[in-house]
């Protein structure tokens, strides 16, 4: 594997620290005038998402990390993985285990697309698109016509994740969620 | 498009007109003559931690007029102040730019605290600001109000564990100064009160570069003083060594710490060395930062935002 010099820190860089792969954040070169020149780097583990700071030797290097962000369609959970395809063309499957997925099992649907962190070859996080469209197994009925008075009710959707939604809409509907705010945007569109 | 329009906006360009005319009236007001030695030299710095550009027939693009100035003064000079570009290899942040300006002068009989009082003078004038506070902590201070062990008698196993601790590195390979430098640099620098001159002195020994040395209870300590305000360094002077022989022997010593970090060797400055050997008079001198004393009076954050072109627009 490869190493990175000081001099070639910036941010987005993906280093290997303590046997974690993290993405370089921030780098700051501090140096007194007559003295040993430092890099004040922070890094954001790309497994834990906690932010670490630390000090390097300005000549210091530092190994490089093996991480690719990879488009992947989701298949299928098998109850203790989920499988993703990858969709270059190669139909490579790979298995995410509940720490790599984490919040995303909320938002996932077959056959859409994912954005997958590999790191040495292997899922460690998944990235639900912002906008994604799912359907509602259960709420209560549907408020007819009720478009005007701007009150929610919790909606469960097929993933079983628990989204507020307008009084109007009922079971069976297909909605549009933001996947950053977990709020409902609209029905979706036949 | 290719980006072709200043760093810095024009107000801050007129002020730093005014600026450098400032100095130079603070300078002619004292007697103290104005000089412009080269900056493409024959020889360049044998300094660990400082980098000189090369140009193709081999010379080296000066990192401070230091030498040449020092051979002026041999030759008589009396006091010289010079406002000049300096250019520094591998040093580029929102406070350092590879090329900038440096003020470099010299008082003939002064000592370091003669010359910090008027490095204060120079500053409160150039800012307005007749009541701005200056004090002066000895570097061992310094480290204490950090809580920092003390920098000069401490082992090099503890100065190596505190600086993991406070810095999150690893340091087993660090050397002494290494460990000193990134304790000050990132523990020390951000402590100091900011609204004042704060002036440190009495560095170790190992970091006197051409500073006289003393001894103070036993320890060897160098004449020489950093100056910070608003948590930037933005002068380094010293009390000057005069001695040809012992400047010889720190030039070699250099030379023996880059060949053990596998560097090459840099060549002394033979014609700084012949200089002191016919004496160099008793003095202090000072470098200051003109770029970084401009952004904190002008209250701006990055070096860039005080030049004309930065290093990226050159």
């Amino acid at each position: 594997m490869a190493n990175y010099s000081t001099n070639e820190f910036r941010s987005g860089l993906k280093v290997l620290l303590e046997g974690d792969p993290c993405t370089i954040v921030e780098n700051e070169f501090v140096k007194p005038g007559k003295g040993q020149a430092f890099n004040r780097v922070k890094l954001k583990n790309l497994i834990t998402g906690r932010v670490w700071e630390r000090t390097f030797k300005s000549g210091e290097s530092i190994e490089s990390a093996d991480v690719m962000d990879t488009d992947m369609e989701y298949l299928y959970s098998d109850g203790e993985f989920w499988h993703f395809m990858k969709t270059d063309g190669s139909f490579e499957q790979l298995a995410a285990d509940a720490k790599a997925v984490g919040d995303t099992k909320d938002w996932l649907k077959e056959q859409q697309a994912y954005e997958v962190c590999l790191f040495n070859g292997a899922p460690i996080s998944v990235s639900p698109p912002n906008h994604i469209e799912l359907e509602i197994v259960e709420t209560d009925p549907g408020l007819k016509g009720d478009t005007a008075t701007g009150g929610s009710k919790p909606a469960t959707l097929t993933t079983g994740a628990v989204v507020k939604v307008p009084l109007f809409i009922n079971q069976g509907e297909v909605v549009r969620i933001d996947t950053r705010t977990r709020e409902y945007i609209s029905r979706a569109k036949q | 498009m290719v980006p072709w329009q200043p760093s810095a906006s024009l107000p801050i360009l007129r002020r730093r007109a005014q600026f450098l005319a400032d100095i130079r009236a603070f300078f002619a007001e004292r007697d103290v003559m104005e000089v412009d030695t080269p900056l493409m030299s024959s020889f360049g710095v044998t300094d660990l931690h400082l980098e000189n550009f090369r140009t193709e027939d081999g010379r080296f693009l000066q990192t401070s007029p230091e030498y040449a100035m020092k051979r002026l003064l041999a030759a008589g000079s009396g006091d010289i102040y010079q406002l000049s570009h300096v250019f520094r290899k591998d040093e580029t942040s929102k406070r350092h730019n590879a090329e900038f300006t440096l003020l470099e002068w010299y008082r003939l009989g002064w000592n370091d605290r003669a010359l910090m009082d008027e490095v204060a003078q120079l500053c409160r004038q150039l800012a307005g600001r007749p009541d701005l506070k200056s004090e002066s902590l000895s570097y061992v201070q310094a480290f204490s109000l950090a809580n920092l062990p003390d920098p000069h008698t401490s082992s090099l196993a503890l100065l190596q564990q505190v600086a993991a601790e406070r810095l999150a590195c690893e340091t087993e390979r660090w050397r002494r100064d290494d460990c000193l430098d990134g304790l000050m640099a990132v523990v020390v620098e951000p402590l100091l009160p900011p609204d004042q001159l704060t002036f440190v002195t009495l560095y170790p020994a190992s970091q006197a570069a051409l500073a006289r040395q003393e001894a103070y209870g036993g320890v060897h300590l160098a004449r020489r003083f950093e100056l910070y305000w608003q948590g930037m360094e933005l002068a380094n002077g010293y009390w000057e060594l005069t001695d040809a022989a012992e400047q010889r022997s720190r030039f070699e010593a250099d030379n023996e710490q880059r060949r053990l970090l596998g560097r090459q060797a840099a060549a002394q400055d033979a014609r700084l060395l012949a200089a002191m050997q016919a004496g160099l008079p008793d003095c202090a001198g000072v470098a200051l930062g003109v770029d970084r004393l401009l952004m904190i009076i002008a209250g701006e954050k990055r070096i860039s935002d005080v030049l004309p072109f930065d290093a990226d627009r050159a």
